[in-house]
């Protein structure tokens, strides 16, 4: 069961402005029955350009319909100007939190306000006219752009939780991957991006490790005298021996524990454990 | 809407786990703080635990007409389920090819799709479709099985919707061409009579919570004779067959039960059939665009799974919550997966009412006013979502012109 919080589970059972403004000034539609949630939201705009009045038709599970009736008390009396700037995380704030997996709800919400702006102004969104990257739930890279980077997302699974694309057959997954990445490198303040693959045969992970060994850890050990050499890669057990007056080093251990295995860990495997081979 | 807070519960979510029958209870709770003897003891004490195991081993095997040799104690459903495709595909390691459904619970489905990870080899999985009712179908099957077919696993009903599988002729289909036959029928047991001499089943699973045992015990019919590779080593319990302690308490209690499902059985096929029938006949009468999922006959009789069109089955569920009524749906909402139950896609379901969906599953504890309770409810829950839904208006109108 959903631990759902008191705002959401009173907004649900007691839903505020349920139904249909007739001659709205603005409608706008997201989802679908096949996506298994979808809103209409209707407004009435007065000639100060500001919400007068908002209503909304939800199919969905709880927290839809708790996002859509949060959402239309909160956007009322509000001018447009202040409604375009609403967000997803104001949504869910205003039920108190949702659950990581429900967000793409609050989403939803989003997105029906904007959707309903636009047709009130006669724009097209630019949303629906990216690529379609998720088949499943006809979401598209824009979209998905979008959520990466206002809602800092940094996985696969998080993307999904909030838009719903790669939920389904899968097939998305490596795309999505690199929509996540093309977000980083376009922001301005990039996390350090994390090239490692996620996976490896065994062949790219030893190549790997023989790349870190010799263009990182290698020239180290060199000003020191020393040199390292590749024994064995065993799963993620890497022997190595080490060479010159690091071999004779009695702080050998700790400089593989602690500098070769640091290494290595960042930046081929997190998993690797780095042993030095017995004479 | 609705805002009255109950007390009374009305449980019909039997195929998810039953309440432990008061008998169940009182027969356990002396070997908790009194006789916790260990069975392999060679003291007296410990001793009279073993007699306890061996009656409730006599008891469940008189259930299904097998001999208590045939009956291993296992942790639960799972466990049966991945101790006998295992067992099968290590002792027949040359054979890589094995058959089952498009509808089997996660415990065989994810099982058979990792086996690449456990055992090392691939293996082909060939997944027999299911028609609109939720029927196998046969022609496929008998094609599916070749001289590569390691084991056969297929359920003998469906959690979901409560179909009922052709096991007898199935298992005898695979017996003609020497392939090994398992099914979970961990619904079925105790629901439907069983009778082991009958069926040519090597391999049948049994959990204890579906039939009123606590949760965490089950068992794994394996039929004299099998080839057999145990899941879990250890000691030289269940005949070294399965390692481990054997939680005593629980297989009390399970034998205990299974002797009170036979003298149910009856009870279970005609009254709690009735209150079924009653229902669902009175939901898809009260409640327009309702939908019966599942075959109406080939059924067990505990089992309805209805879907609400336009409407979707989280909200339903939890508006029912309120009420004190427990059902379970196969909506995706429900799952925190984005997609509607695989069994419901597989019979083609369409997604206006696969999202939609409620399983009702009743037990010999549900009574007439329980399901007058449902029906007084339930259609104005309905009746109240679908007015809230973008998709309703449109659709009424449509059908009206
Ligand atoms: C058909 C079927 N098989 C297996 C299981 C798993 O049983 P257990 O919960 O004892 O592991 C269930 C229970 O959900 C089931 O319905």
């Amino acid at each position: 069961m959903w631990e759902y919080t008191d705002e959401v589970k009173e907004h649900f059972l007691n839903p505020k402005n349920v139904g249909e403004i007739e001659n709205a000034d603005a409608v706008g539609e997201v989802g679908s029955l096949a996506c298994g949630d979808a809103l209409k939201l209707t407004l009435k705009i007065d000639d100060t350009e500001t919400i007068v009045d908002a209503k909304f038709k939800t199919f969905g599970c709880a927290s839809a319909i708790a996002s859509s009736s949060a959402l239309t008390e909160m956007i009322k009396g509000m001018p447009l100007a202040e409604a375009e700037k609403v967000t997803n995380e104001d949504i869910a704030n205003a039920l108190g939190g949702l659950p990581k997996e429900k967000m793409h709800c609050s989403v939803m919400g989003r997105e029906a306000l904007e959707a309903a702006i636009a047709d009130y102004r006669g724009v097209i969104l630019p949303m629906a006219e990216g690529e379609v990257v998720c088949e499943c739930f006809g979401v598209t890279d824009l979209e998905v752009k979008r959520a990466v980077k206002e809602s800092n997302l940094t996985t696969v699974e998080e993307v999904t939780n909030f838009t719903k694309a790669g939920g389904g057959c899968g097939k998305c997954h490596d795309r999505l991957e690199e929509l996540i990445q093309e977000v980083r490198e376009e922001s301005p303040t990039p996390a350090i991006p994390d090239q490692r693959p996620k996976r490896m045969t065994n062949i790219q992970k030893i190549k790997l490790i023989e790349d870190v060994l010799e263009k990182e850890v290698r020239p180290n050990l060199r000003k020191d005298g020393g040199d390292i050499e590749l024994i064995d890669v065993d799963g993620d057990f890497v022997t190595v021996s080490l060479r010159g007056a690091c071999g004779s080093c009695l702080k050998s251990q700790t400089t593989i524990k602690e500098y070769v295995e640091k290494k290595l860990r960042e930046q081929v495997l997190d998993s690797l454990v780095v042993e030095e081979a017995k004479a | 809407m609705i805002s009255e807070k109950t007390d009374r519960i009305v449980y019909m979510d039997n195929n998810a786990t039953t309440r432990v029958a008061p008998e169940v209870v009182e027969e356990m709770l002396p070997f908790f703080a009194e006789y916790y003897g260990n069975p392999s003891s060679m003291h007296t004490f410990g001793g009279q635990v073993g007699q306890k195991i061996t009656e409730a081993r006599q008891r469940i095997a008189a259930l299904i007409n097998a001999s208590p040799e045939e009956i291993i104690f296992t942790s639960c459903g799972t466990e049966s389920d991945s101790t006998a495709i295992l067992s099968a595909v290590q002792s027949l390691s040359d054979k890589r090819h094995i058959v089952t459904t498009r509808v089997e619970h996660p415990a065989v489905k994810n099982l058979c799709e990792s086996l690449y990870s456990i055992s090392g080899h691939k293996h082909k999985v060939t997944q027999i479709p299911v028609d609109k009712y939720g029927m196998l179908d046969l022609e496929k099957y008998r094609d599916s099985l070749t001289d590569e077919t390691a084991i056969v696993s297929v359920m003998w009903a469906n959690n979901e919707t409560g179909v009922i599988f052709p096991i007898k002729k199935m298992a005898a289909m695979a017996r003609e061409r020497g392939i090994l036959f398992h099914t979970d029928a961990v619904q079925a047991v105790g629901k439907i009579p069983i009778d082991m001499t009958e069926v040519p089943v090597d391999f049948l699973s049994i959990s204890g919570h579906k039939l009123h045992a606590p949760k965490g015990v089950g068992v794994l019919y394996v039929r004299k004779g099998t080839r057999f590779v145990p899941f879990l080593f250890g000691g030289h319990q269940e005949q070294g067959r399965r390692g481990g302690t054997e939680n005593v308490a629980s297989i009390i209690g399970m034998g205990r039960a299974c002797e009170l499902v036979a003298a149910r059985m009856d009870d279970e096929n005609t009254r709690v059939k009735a209150l079924r029938d009653r229902l669902e006949e009175g939901l898809l009468q009260a409640v327009p665009r309702a939908i019966l999922n599942g075959h109406k006959t080939e059924r067990l009789p505990n089992t309805s799974n209805v879907s609400f069109e336009f409407v979707e089955g989280e909200s339903i569920l939890l508006h029912l919550d309120r009420f004190g009524v427990c059902a379970s749906s196969g909506s995706a909402c429900t799952s925190g997966s984005l997609e509607p139950s695989h069994v419901l896609r597989a019979m083609g379901v369409p997604f206006t009412a696969a999202h939609g969906s409620i399983r009702f599953s009743l037990s010999v504890y549900n009574t007439d006013q329980d399901v007058d309770y449902v029906l007084e409810h339930l259609p104005k829950i309905i009746s109240d979502l679908r007015a809230m839904s973008p998709f309703w208006q449109e659709t009424v109108t449509e059908k009206a012109e």
